[in-house]
């Protein structure tokens, strides 16, 4: 019995990280501008479909298809933010909230579209296979995305609190118009905020894809799950959705331990719910 | 909010004739299904209006209440052979009830924070009706046949009873809509979307009046809930509370023009022809181009005229 | 209680985590009174008002409302004791009418649309906006956007009207204008309490004026002799200047 109770603890913290490396973009965009990525999801999808065509078409392992996806979602995001987001950051709150899913929309059923709705699979990724760990299996792709989400992480970290364009971000985050006045180019900041945000889910999407099954709709999920992640650590928060996506990933496995496996995402939606009800700002937003 | 001027009306009770005329001239079974289709979503739509556009409560989570309103009448009728129209009404009452519920947690909730928790309660009121044997988990309900009749709620024959009822529904909708935003319940709830601090320094009780939207939405949502378990006599979860018909039902009165008691209704005439007509020659083959299509409109209208069709009438019609 | 003052603070307190932002606050503030608070910057001043008015519970301490105590009530029940106020940063219904904004004012009282809309011309007419009553909310100058939220609140029919820096930001003719509508209201039986920065107006509308510093209540008397008082100078500009008054 507590030999699956581990066993459930060490798959909750491997999903975990990899929900971290998925939310910390989500709450960057959100922490910036305002603006919640309904699209998000669909920008892990198309990192994931991105690994995917590069290994069957060109033999690259995904591992080495992390820097290909990093700058393909980055650009993509920045060009969504430029000719899509940013015309309605002055716009009716409707507007702002609608725009996202009709770009989630349209991202997902183009790739319906260009690759039909079928499932994927990469068969033979480089990092492949289980260790047994005294009884307790540890799937190596898992844990290598778990490797790699902590290092982009702290990249990010580091990038945000050390570097000069990093602080800008943060300026804009914890008060825009001071920021503005202050000489930051506010708008260039939330395309590169825009970009990163999706260029660290198209990374997640890079690992994901060694062991998740490849569809149109798989972002879906994920996307949503990210909200309660972003709660949950406190909006803006970059630490915070580390944290709070590694909780979430262990309420998920050990809640469907517990209960029913049926509800484990009904267990993570709670979370939000919860969240915001009796503290909305979430374990370490401001 | 503007009383209805003497021209409006007469438009009114033009367009109410022609459609009330509608099936006797047309009898193609695609077009009046078509029009079922654009009366039920421009209710729902009327519904999320008084929610989203009055009161700036952007719910996402409809579908839970479309749900709720289907599943309740359609379990009473199998289970204790209730009436269908009393479980109508027994669907709308749980649908508040549950709003209600939900609602209290959320008053404080604004915008985005919000829409997801909409999100949030949509999907895991789905997640337990998927997963509630009682009411068929994911199988869902096939309604018992009765015999035809306005009695039962039931046509086996015809869609054009369906037609006139849903037409009906749709005029109460509005009546409600219309009502709400003359009288002091709607002014209330333009102030408390403007802001919560100025409408409690009018003396507003937020939190009650949030409430009072969110039960009137739900009723009514979960009416139309009934009237397409009756329509199409089978439900499960993944047709009745999937977020896409939620999406839907948003962009539905966005397109139209959130804020305005038509804007719903035009929004739902545009958006459903387009979307059934698109999926029956674009669609069926899985291709996604249908969907596609919406995807685009979606962003487009969102980034270059948010305010809907209505907007660009008032545009032109106003002080400029 | 017989002629029970109509507000009455006593040891009002209220902090976030170690900041003080009211320390053991009291004072009255008769019916009839116009009652400035003045002070520096981040004194208080608003967060006493926040206080007063529901929005933020206060830590410690009792506030009176004409011999009731209203201190945990919520901001819209003690709206409808009778106390309105504006925010600091001027807040009205963008997407309504002047009339509109006044009206929803105006349906706290009278519950009939029409009824309510009567109400609100009348004190679009006292307040001097009647002549925009068409207008949009978003498109009014800053002067006639105070005015506005003013109109709302009166419409309420308040006993009492606590105004957050209604002066900030006007002209010098815009200025008197306000100060004539303050003396106005007065005049109609409403007792009002300012906060101001506005050193003229100060002078020129209060019977009384209570200063802040710091958190704390460091003075109360009539304008003049607040305004030539060493700590209140010292409050704000520091210990190096005293001025010389009149």
């Amino acid at each position: 019995m507590t030999e699956q109770l581990l066993q459930q603890v060490v798959n909750g913290l491997l999903i975990g990280f990899m929900y971290a490396l998925i939310a910390i973009g989500l709450t960057l965009i959100w922490g910036v501008m305002n603006i919640v990525n309904f699209a998000h999801g669909d920008f892990l999808m198309v990192g994931m479909f991105a690994s995917f065509w590069l290994y069957t078409l060109y033999g690259l392992d995904p591992l080495f298809s992390i820097p290909v996806c990093a700058v393909l979602l980055f650009v993509m995001g920045l060009l969504i933010y430029r000719f899509i987001v940013s015309k309605v950051m002055r716009g009716p709150m409707l507007a702002q909230l609608v725009v996202t899913f009709g770009v989630s929309i349209f991202i997902s059923n183009l790739a319906v579209y260009l690759w039909t709705p079928d499932f994927r699979q990469i068969s033979k990724p480089l990092l492949s296979g289980t260790w047994d760990l005294a009884g307790i299996e540890l799937s190596i792709p898992k844990f290598a995305g778990s490797i790699g989400s902590i290092v982009v992480s702290l990249c990010m970290f580091l990038f945000l609190k050390k570097t000069k364009t990093g602080k800008a971000i943060l300026a804009t985050e914890m008060d825009r118009e001071a920021a503005l006045l202050m000489g930051i180019n506010t708008e260039r900041i939330n395309s590169l905020s825009f970009g990163i945000g999706a260029a660290t889910v198209g990374i997640a999407g890079a690992f994901l894809s060694t062991y998740y099954y490849i569809y149109p709709q798989v972002g879906g999920i994920f996307g949503t799950i990210a909200f309660s992640i972003v709660a949950l650590g406190g909006f803006g928060s970059i630490e915070g959705a580390f944290i709070a996506g590694i909780l979430v990933g262990l309420v998920q496995t050990l809640g469907g331990f517990f209960f029913d496996p049926a509800y484990k995402y009904a267990l993570v939606f709670m979370i939000y719910l919860i969240t915001v009800w009796i503290r909305p700002q979430g374990l370490l937003g401001w | 909010m503007r009383k209805l001027t003497v021209k409006q009306i007469a438009y009114g009770v033009m367009a109410m004739v022609c459609l009330i005329c509608f099936p006797l001239a047309v009898s193609s079974t695609l077009v009046l299904h078509i029009m079922i289709l654009f009366f039920m979503f421009a209710m729902l739509g009327v519904a999320w209006n008084i929610m989203g556009g009055y009161a700036g409560m952007f719910s996402f989570g409809q579908v839970a209440f479309f749900g709720i309103g289907a599943y309740t009448s359609s379990f009473l009728l199998m289970a204790y052979h209730v009436n269908p129209w009393i479980g109508l009404v027994a669907g709308g009452v749980a649908a508040a009830l549950v709003g209600v519920g939900i609602g209290y947690p959320c008053s404080n909730l604004r915008g985005h924070y919000f829409a997801i928790a909409t999100i949030a309660f949509g999907e895991i009121v789905r997640t337990h009706f998927n997963n509630w044997k009682l009411v068929g988990a994911a199988e869902g309900l096939s309604l018992p046949m009765l015999d035809e009749g306005l009695g039962n709620f039931m046509f086996h024959s015809s869609k054009v009873p369906y037609y006139y009822i849903i037409l009906a529904f749709l005029l109460l909708s509005l009546t409600v809509s219309y009502l709400v935003s003359t009288s002091k319940t709607g002014y209330y709830f333009r102030a408390i979307k403007e802001s919560h601090d100025v409408a409690k320094v009018l003396g507003i009780n937020v939190v009650r009046y949030r409430l009072l939207a969110v039960m009137i939405s739900a009723f009514l949502t979960a009416m139309a809930g009934t009237f397409y378990a009756q329509y199409v006599l089978y439900i499960d979860p993944e047709s009745v509370m999937l977020l896409a018909v939620s999406v839907q039902i948003v962009l539905i009165s966005m397109l139209g023009g959130a804020g305005s008691v038509m804007g719903p209704v035009i929004g739902a005439g545009i958006l459903i022809p387009v979307s059934e007509l698109t999926r029956i020659w674009l669609g069926y083959r899985g291709t996604g181009i249908d969907m596609l299509i919406y995807g685009f409109l979606i962003t487009l209208i969102s980034v270059y005229q948010p305010k809907g069709v209505w907007g660009l009438f008032s545009r032109l019609g106003s002080r400029g | 209680m017989k002629n029970a003052a109509c507000l009455e603070l006593r040891g009002v307190t209220k902090h976030f985590g170690g900041l003080y932002a009211n320390d053991n606050i009291d004072f009255i503030v008769q019916e009839g009174e116009i009652v400035s608070i003045i002070g520096p910057n981040g004194a208080g001043k608003s967060t006493l008002f926040d206080c007063i008015t529901g929005f933020y519970p206060a830590n410690a301490g009792q506030v009176f409302f004409f011999g009731k105590e209203i201190t945990r009530l919520r901001a819209d029940a003690i709206c409808k004791m009778g106390i309105a106020r504006t925010f600091q940063v001027v807040q009205v219904i963008s997407d309504m009418t002047v009339l509109e904004n006044v009206t929803t004012g105006a349906l706290l009282r009278f519950v009939e649309v029409g009824r309510a809309k009567g109400k609100a011309e009348e004190v679009l007419a006292f307040t001097g906006l009647l002549s925009k009553k068409d207008f949009l909310g978003t498109e009014l100058t800053i002067a006639d956007k105070k005015r506005l939220e003013v109109s709302m609140a009166l419409a309420t029919q308040p006993k009492l009207l606590m105004l957050d820096e209604s002066m900030a930001g006007l002209t010098p003719v815009e200025l008197q204008a306000m100060m004539g509508l303050i003396k106005s209201i007065r005049a109609s039986g409403i007792t009002l309490v300012v906060v101001e920065h506005v050193m003229q107006a100060v002078m020129e509308i209060s019977d009384r004026v209570i200063v802040l510093s710091s958190g704390k209540k460091i003075m109360e008397g009539p304008p003049k002799d607040v305004v030539t008082n060493k700590e209140v100078i010292e409050a704000y500009l520091g210990k190096k200047y005293h001025a010389v008054t009149q």
